[in-house]
């Protein structure tokens, strides 16, 4: 028996344990259902036609689509969708759209590094395009013409010189019985005529989450399910060693507490208390109570004044690694007719995503299996950490994508995965674990913080010649027992915390020497939107700026000229990426021309800055205007974005969402969240303490303008973050003469008389 | 435990719970009314907000025990067809990204539009300061209130 025959029974039987989901229809416009397993429930109306695992049509002429990848706000659910509708030619308010769960029937069904549309788009297409194709045959069939003479448009296909047309519904019966063509060679589109694509369409979603219907992994709801906390170590990598889990059981509601051994895997199933209760609540009340003896282990010792002073020292030596060497940097230093040096500094910073990690897991042992109910950008991760944890094959293992709120990468971790796991495999009845938000806050799988050590010069034209990187890091030594000369165990940077030496402007300059120094912690650490970039673009987008202003230099003048005229740079090894350079300039000069940029005079306290970045195959530039108040309040006026993502905009809604939703992230990273490290703890424990920008500090303009080439299609969810912060800090320098060389800003004063 | 009969959304609804137990989660955990989120527990980003006699109210700071015969609507006995004029504006300029702290907003924002049916700017600015969203909607968050202050007025003007 395959996977799929046996989760296709798994589902129904998900659906009667679960009750009837509330489905509300909205007119106008395509409905997501909670999940596939509601699809699998409805009773079939007649006949249909299913010619792969994502499109189903009942003879009613309704049409479903499966999403198979995970909805955590950026808007795939509606997007992906959209392109098989489009090649499919239906009218969208006759599209109902279903949650996949993680199934090998659907393909890798991860959310991360902006992948969901590029590794989709095109097969997308063919998808629709194949159903379309085998319809047309259903009606030329019937009506014995070529399908050459015929057109499918808005859910019918129409024979023009009959003036005979018959709906999908009617097609269906026939479709079904007809071979399915190799998808290579469906005919797509023609892109000029899509009805679809490139206009705003509203998240199918929409309907459900405004009536505050179950959506949501905390959402989850099952007969007979208990409710879990689980509580780790304050200091990070630390496990208990007992804790008072007698008086804990005796507490109102609480059905069992019991340790969690855990493993040495810092994003694995890290060790910990757990406590089940009958509600939310008395586990948490419970929790209050919970006195643990704890290993805090060689965690205990970290502190961020520790660490910053590790990494100055480290500075004054060579790095650990060369990353790149080009030409005689200490040479052109030396031979630079100016030279600015400076030191960026960035903390550790969490995720915050408004719904806290939670996951329900429910461990059946007459079968073997368990079944998840998780909000993960991450299934398929999620499923296998939990297979290779409990040794249960992963064909055992079901897991139900729920919509996330928010992700930012940090669920593309499983810990919560796990851990819910853990508690369901010990309890054996349906279990919900909900973190609480300090658990969230104080146990991500955290943005590393970072240190550069920077040195730059411009020649007597004001040419940039000479950059130096000394990267100071953080690491976690993981084991690797069989790598050579390795004594078993290696360090290995957090996510975000190794720089690639072709980073710009490393490609284009003659003598430029990256070097990099890692921090041995024990602090876990994940992808945070735009990993790397999301603090690359700051510091080096900044040190630009210095440059350039060092040389007198106009800021986007002096950016251009480093990109130099040719029109790729090619990526330095194997796995090195190509920079279309073209592409930069391209969306540099439009953000110059769409801002007015040098053409605007401003008065003291206010002015305009300039920054681009490339990252996950999308080329943005930015212009922030911004005024500064004498008291040193910041105020961001307009930001201007220019973004390429290639030939086509799938959901101008989606996309200009997450161009303001980037931007207004990217703002409120730069001004407010910080994490203090004491004695191996976070400090910050909550949104009181640990501030994100709210609504009126929102900039009052975000032009978005998308120029369209001739690439390909690609995702939108990170590359607009990165160049907001430099963009904003070069403006306020511009305003006050006050460069920002550490995050967050309220570490700068930026007070001005 | 002890019970306590609320108000929640019209009804008469009895929950057996510790007395210290929020409202936030006797309506998620004991009624099933989940539109109310968990965000903080500590009333600081508004994901739970709910109206207590037509003010807006940190569900997650509200013990069971302490509301009484005050009368609760949550996000899901905000308008019977789900229809109120922000839950239209919502939809219409696509308010939501991943949406979980949309309800708080539209709890506050509601309870701005029965004070200040025409808000200015700074007006929604001051109100819905206590509401988070992590996804920074708050663009087409306050468009949406204009929005619904539209179609609250058209709707008058037609009665």
């Amino acid at each position: 028996m395959t996977h799929a025959d046996t989760t296709v029974p798994a589902r129904r039987r998900f659906l009667r344990q679960s009750g009837a989901l509330l489905l509300s229809l909205q007119a106008g416009g395509a409905i997501g259902l909670a999940s596939a397993a509601e699809l699998d429930a409805r009773p079939a109306a007649g006949e249909a036609f299913a010619p792969n695992a994502f499109i189903r049509i009942g003879a009613d002429g309704r049409i479903t689509l499966v999403s198979k990848q995970p909805e955590i706000g950026q808007g795939i659910k509606t997007s992906l969708p959209m392109v098989i509708a489009e090649e499919l030619e239906v009218d969208w308010k006759d599209v109902r759209i279903v949650q996949g769960d993680l199934d090998p029937a659907y393909g890798p069904q991860g959310a991360g590094g902006s992948t969901s549309t590029p590794t989709n788009y095109d097969n997308f297409h063919r998808l629709g395009a194949t159903a379309r194709t085998m319809l047309v045959q259903a009606a030329a069939r019937t009506w014995g013409v070529a399908p050459a003479d015929c057109r499918a448009s808005m859910g019918s296909v129409h024979h023009d010189a009959s003036k005979r047309k018959l709906g999908y519904g009617a097609l269906v019966k026939l479709a079904a019985t007809l071979p399915v063509p190799d998808a290579k060679t469906v005919a797509l589109k023609d892109p000029s005529s899509y009805r679809l694509l490139g206009t705003r369409i509203g998240g199918v979603d929409n309907g459900l989450l405004v009536a505050g219907k179950p959506l949501f992994g905390i959402d989850t709801r099952l007969p007979g399910m208990l409710y879990a906390s689980y509580v780790k170590c304050p200091v990070l990598g630390g496990r208990p060693v007992g804790a008072n889990l007698a008086a804990i059981k005796a507490m109102p509601g609480v059905k069992d507490a019991f340790i969690v051994e855990g493993t040495e895997n810092l994003n694995g199933l890290r060790p910990g208390v757990a406590i089940v209760a009958d509600s939310t609540w008395n586990a948490l009340r419970a929790r209050k109570a919970l006195k643990v003896e704890w290993d805090e282990g060689e965690g205990a010792n970290h502190s961020w004044a520790g660490f910053t002073a590790q990494a100055h020292a480290a500075a004054r030596n060579p790095g650990t690694a060369t990353l790149r060497k080009d030409g005689d940097v200490a040479a052109a230093l030396a031979g630079a007719a100016r030279s600015v040096e400076a030191t960026y500094t960035y903390p550790f910073i969490s995720h915050a995503s408004m719904e806290p990690q939670n996951c329900t897991a429910w461990f059946k042992p007459a079968s073997g299996e368990l079944e998840l109910w998780a909000p993960t950008q991450n299934p398929g991760a999620g499923q296998a950490l939990v297979s290779s944890t409990f040794n249960i094959p992963k064909e055992k293992i079901l897991l139900h994508i729920t919509r996330s709120g928010g992700g930012f990468g940090r669920r593309l971790s499983s810990d919560f995965i796990v851990e819910a796991a853990a508690i369901a495999h010990k309890v054996k009845a349906p279990v919900k674990l909900t973190w609480t938000r300090e658990d969230d806050l104080q146990q991500d799988h955290f943005r590393a913080g970072g240190f550069h050590f920077l040195r730059g010069g411009v020649d007597a034209q004001g040419k940039l010649v000479a950059w130096h990187n000394h990267f100071v890091t953080f690491a976690n030594r993981v084991e690797r027992p069989n790598q050579e000369n390795s004594g078993g165990s290696v360090l290995q940077p957090g996510s975000g915390g190794n720089l690639s030496g072709d980073e710009f402007p490393a490609r284009w300059v003659a003598n430029c020497l990256l070097e990099q120094t890692p921090l041995e912690c024990r602090i876990p650490m994940g992808p945070w939107r735009a990993p790397g970039s999301n603090v690359f673009s700051w510091v080096f987008h900044s040190f630009i700026d210095e440059l350039a202003h060092a040389a007198g230099r106009d800021p986007i003048a002096f950016r251009l000229e480093i990109l130099g005229d040719k029109d790729t740079m090619a990526g330095t090894g194997e796995r090195g990426v190509p920079y279309n350079v073209a592409r930069m300039r391209g969306v540099l000069q439009a953000v110059a021309e769409k801002s007015n940029w040098g053409k605007r005079t401003f008065a003291r306290g206010q002015g305009a800055g300039v920054a681009f970045h490339f990252s996950h195959r999308g080329y943005v530039a930015e212009v922030a205007e911004v005024t500064v108040s004498k008291d040193g309040k910041l105020t961001v006026d307009r930001v201007v974005v220019v973004t390429d993502i290639g030939a086509q905009i799938v959901n101008l809604s989606g996309a200009e969402h997450q161009v303001e939703g980037s931007v207004i992230d990217g703002l409120s990273t730069l001004m407010y969240p910080e994490l203090d490290l004491e004695k191996g703890r976070i400090v910050q424990s909550n949104f009181h303490e640990y501030q994100l920008l709210r609504m009126p500090d929102t900039p009052a303009k975000i032009e978005s303008h998308f120029l369209k080439t001739d690439y390909p299609v690609t995702g939108l969810g990170e590359p607009v973050f990165p160049p907001l912060a430099p963009a904003v800090c070069n403006a306020i320098f511009a305003a006050t003469g006050k460069r920002v060389r550490e995050l967050p800003l309220s570490k700068t004063d930026l007070s001005w008389s | 435990m002890s019970k306590y009969t609320l108000s929640v959304n019209g009804r008469a609804r009895t929950v057996d719970v510790e007395a210290d137990t929020p409202l936030l989660w006797a309506l998620r955990d004991t009624l099933g009314l989940v539109g109310t989120k968990y965000g903080c527990g500590m009333g600081v980003c508004g994901a739970c907000t709910v109206h207590v006699d037509g003010q807006p109210a940190r569900a997650c700071q509200l013990p069971v025990s302490s509301v009484g015969k005050g009368k609760v609507t949550t996000i899901e006995g905000l308008d019977a067809q789900a229809s109120h004029p922000l839950q239209q504006a919502w939809q219409e300029l696509d308010v939501p990204q991943c949406g979980y702290c949309q309800s708080g907003q539209i709890m506050s924002a509601c309870a701005l539009l029965k004070q200040h049916p025409r808000p200015s700017d700074a007006q929604i600015d001051a109100a819905m300061a206590g509401n988070l969203c992590r996804c920074a909607t708050y663009v087409r968050i306050r468009a949406g209130i204009h929005r619904a202050a539209d179609i609250a007025a058209t709707a008058k003007d037609k009665k």
